[in-house]
């Protein structure tokens, strides 16, 4: 099913549940789509909206579903303005369209790097007035009256001085005969009745029964699933491989060898997975089949020793770092690191002589539309694509590779196919978070105040093939997202960018984005200048934040909260970080670790302030944060993509460690509540998340941390 | 062929005696509630119960099923343990992608069916085998112990 709904979902899905159990039946979302095409009024004056003659109002998400509660957050935004209950509604997945969906911030429909809230407060707020005031309209025409005099609550309009009420399924034919207004008026914050309320989840009642849809749990009928193997290296070629073996297990139907992938064709996964180890196909390496992370280190030192492109500068860094009484420098390195979002990739294609369907879940469903279509050759109306619930997003989700698998696997199979990934698979051929090589230095005077800050960056482009349009004169805004938005008070500074480029993995965006590891670098750094400094480590960054009013704030709140400056028991330390960035949002935080003498460490409490401006929903944003920073444990601890012989050396949890709820610290998250325009919220938890630790980790143990993940780098002190 | 007693119904399947129980749910009888995360029971996200037990499905031959009760998320809110966890999932909103969270409410629902006031080491010893990458474990210990209380609340998260 496309719809959610947290009133409907039992009723909605009790049709597609009913075949649970025999199994292989559920209704076809195509034919879904055509009985609601087929509803003769409709009113859908916007592509977010679509009110039947019936009442049933329909939310369309062009924003996806990953976990962040975007099935919640733009759904107030639009009901708000709209004047329906969050009750009332039904959602459905969007299509792809690149036009209709747009993400405005990056010109393409895209759901990431936190932007969702940011981009949509407004587009659908009015999306939302304007049906509300198409409606009011239609009424006060009904009634011959003036529209002022009548008031929209809860999907019905009423005429305030006769009592007099229609709704708007009643009103819905009228209305869609008017014209849309060009202009509408949006409410004043201070009359938002949902937003900025913890108005429950849309999306989670159906997650806790075993019903949600995920583009893995897609059933299609007479469908094939399979899996797969690619190159363990990359730029590898298949070199042969036993296929009889492979044939002879009951339940295989095919072998596709597309040279740089095998598909394993199969009536279940077991009998896929079985004959995918049958095969035991062997590799070609090529160019790449020496490669170890020791040689990608070493590519972005040398890089990193050349002057980069400048992205910030303010004053004569490099005059006031010689003038300086003090000077400290130090190289930061934060690792390749896997998204293991919890649902493996999975896409379904069926190629049929007319055109191409495909059943996945994707940030950026129109370049989903786009790679099928290119793949198998059919113009774009011609592919339909139907979006799920995603199983977790990260990032992994922004890029289309296993799209592009799947469709060229189908264009060998007939009939629809489910390709499904491994763990293993995901783990060894994710889209990795690029590693990163850092260059910092500052000046101190003689009280220990910063007069110079220089920070070269070096590490490849994700932008420069991910969205080139957004790759100008040499800079990476997103490499260099936080790094140039430094909100420490210093006289001189300069940033730059060292593009280096090492094409032995594939990589693209992860949680946090730029952002991560920026911050892990700054803040880190600004502690290292406070203990040089002999300064106490809040109060040093604190002294700095006098012209950053809104960053000093959520500081002061997060070490108050955690009771900064109290005494711990030997063995444990606090730490605190900061983060900000392009996303609009300030957040502190404060983390307690406790280091045992093996050098193990368990992170005990974080306690985190966040400005984020107007807050949709301050349940969500809490979440967020809590979440975030989860994700923010587990790679600053262990998180780590190794290279050897060209190959990736983890392959699933056991070693690509997750945090685990016997590791989980108590996180405490504090808003900062104000009007300020919405920031994103989605990944400054993990962002700020490293620096707090590894700070905490020198609170404690006085050895300062400059490479990522902590892994055994305490068993040698 | 293999007779499997499946959240009360008796379904008999054509399978090999050695397929893991997790993809004969999901890819034969069509039960897709129960996730695949790992395949080498790391992650928890095919937790069934087998009489009771909390099981990892994705390392559970059929062979090893038969005669036995399997309870799936799909009916687990029939049983007491399984409602109030649910419920108190939805209380507490812990679920954000949720694709972990059918391991997570039957791993819960074991726990509160066998320790109806499970400790904070209860908790770790019952859910550690269960991974959540959105982070949600602050909320689900806080929603175990609201459904170990039973309380019928509207509190808000933690």
């Amino acid at each position: 099913m496309n719809t959610v709904s947290r009133r409907d979902f039992v009723v909605a899905l009790t049709s597609a549940g009913g075949g649970l159990l025999l199994g292989f039946r559920i209704d076809a979302p195509w034919r879904v789509a055509a009985a609601a095409a087929a509803t003769p009024l409709e009113f859908a004056p916007n592509a977010f909206i679509r009110i039947g003659t019936d009442g049933r109002v329909t939310l369309i998400m062009g924003q996806i579903e990953m976990g962040q509660g975007m099935y919640t957050s733009m759904p107030m935004l639009v009901a708000e303005e709209l004047e329906v209950g969050l009750d009332q509604v039904r959602l459905e997945h969007a299509p792809p369209d690149e036009k209709l969906y747009v993400n405005p911030i990056f010109g393409i429909q895209v759901t990431g790097g936190s932007t969702s809230v940011m981009a949509m407060y407004v587009p659908l707020r009015r999306a939302g007035a304007t049906a509300r005031t198409m409606l009011v309209t239609a009424a006060a025409q009904t009634w011959e009256v003036d529209p002022a005099s009548c008031r929209a609550h809860r999907g019905t309009v009423t005429h305030t001085p006769t009592g007099r009420k229609l709704s708007y399924g009643a009103l819905a034919g009228r209305a869609a005969k008017l014209p849309v207004p060009a202009e509408v008026p949006l409410k004043d914050p201070k009359n938002f009745t949902l937003i900025g309320t913890p108005a429950k989840r849309l999306d989670t009642p159906e997650k806790v029964n075993g019903k949600a849809q995920f583009a893995i749990d897609v059933r299609v009928p007479s469908m094939a699933i399979a899996t797969v193997a690619a190159s363990p290296v990359v730029g590898g070629k298949v070199a042969g491989l036993d296929e009889d073996k492979a044939r002879a297990i009951k339940g295989v139907r095919q072998i596709v060898n597309l040279g740089d992938v095998v598909a394993v064709v199969a009536d279940h996964m077991w009998a896929a997975k079985q004959g995918l180890a049958a095969l035991a196909i062997r590799w070609d390496d090529g160019p790449n089949a020496s490669v170890t992370t020791a040689d990608v280190v070493r590519g972005l030192d040398e890089a990193s020793q050349q002057p980069g492109v400048v992205a910030r500068k303010q004053g004569d860094a490099a005059a006031a770092l010689a003038a300086a009484a003090t000077k400290v420098d130090a190289v930061y390195q934060v690792p390749f690191l896997a998204h293991t979002t919890m649902e493996p990739p999975s896409c379904t294609v069926h190629v049929r002589k007319d055109g191409c369907e495909v059943w996945t879940s994707s940030q950026v469903l129109g370049r989903a539309q786009a790679t099928a279509a290119q793949v198998t050759g059919f113009p774009l109306e011609q592919v339909v694509v139907h979006n799920h619930l995603l199983g977790g997003g990260f990032g992994r989700r922004l890029e289309v590779d296993y799209i592009t698998q799947a469709a060229r696997i189908a264009k060998q199979v007939e009939g629809p196919v489910k390709v499904v990934w491994t763990r293993e698979e995901d783990v060894q051929h994710d889209v990795y978070r690029p590693y990163y090589y850092d260059r910092v230095a500052a000046g101190l005077d003689v009280q220990g105040k910063p007069t110079a800050w220089t920070h070269r960056l070096a590490g490849p482009s994700i932008l420069a093939r991910w969205l080139p349009p957004a790759f100008k004169d040499g800079l990476d805004v997103d490499a260099l997202d936080g790094a140039v938005h430094l909100q420490y008070d210093i006289p001189a500074i300069q940033i730059e960018y060292v593009r280096h480029e090492e094409p032995v993995l594939n990589t693209g965006f992860w949680r946090g984005v730029g952002v991560t590891h920026n911050t892990f670098v700054i803040e880190s750094f600004i502690d290292e200048l406070a203990a040089a400094a002999k300064h106490d480590p809040f109060e040093y960054r604190r002294a700095l934040l006098a012209k950053s009013p809104r960053a000093r704030a959520v500081l002061e709140v997060a070490a108050k909260e955690a009771g900064w400056g109290a005494k711990l028991p030997a063995g444990r330390g606090r730490g605190i970080a900061l983060m900000y960035s392009g996303w609009e949002a300030y957040l502190a935080q404060v983390a307690e670790v406790e280091v045992s003498k093996a050098g193990d460490v368990r992170v005990r409490r974080l306690v985190c302030a966040v400005d984020c401006g107007t807050v949709v929903n301050p349940d969500i944003v809490k979440a967020q944060i809590e979440g975030g920073a989860i994700y923010g444990i587990s790679a600053a601890l262990w998180g780590e993509i190794t290279l050897k012989s060209g190959r990736v050396e983890q392959s699933n949890f056991n070693n690509y460690r997750a945090l685990r709820m016997n590791e989980a610290p108590t996180i405490e998250v504090h808003l900062v509540r104000n009007f300020e325009k919405p920031g994103g919220i989605g990944e400054p938890g993990t962002a700020v998340t490293a620096p707090a630790l590894a700070n905490a980790i020198f609170a404690a143990t006085g050895k300062r941390l400059r490479k990522l993940p902590v892994g055994d780098q305490l068993r040698s002190a | 062929m293999a007779t499997l007693n499946i959240n009360g119904r008796d379904v008999t399947v054509d399978v090999p005696a050695d397929m893991p129980v997790l993809w004969v749910l999901r890819d034969v009888v069509g039960l897709t509630g129960t996730k695949f995360g790992c395949g080498i029971a790391a992650c928890g996200a095919c937790t069934v119960h087998l009489d009771g037990n909390p099981t990892r499905s994705c390392v559970t031959p059929v062979s090893a099923a038969v005669g036995k009760r399997i309870t799936t998320i799909e009916a687990i809110g029939e049983t007491p343990a399984g409602k109030k966890v649910q419920r108190a999932w939805l209380d507490l909103e812990v679920v954000q992608c949720g694709y972990c969270q059918s391991g997570q409410i039957m791993s819960a629902a074991a726990l509160l069916a066998k320790h109806p006031h499970p400790t904070d080491a209860d908790i770790d010893a019952a859910m550690s085998g269960n991974i959540c990458r959105c982070g949600t474990y602050v909320r689900i210990r806080a929603a175990i112990k609201q459904a170990a209380r039973g309380s019928a609340s509207a509190a808000k998260g933690a």
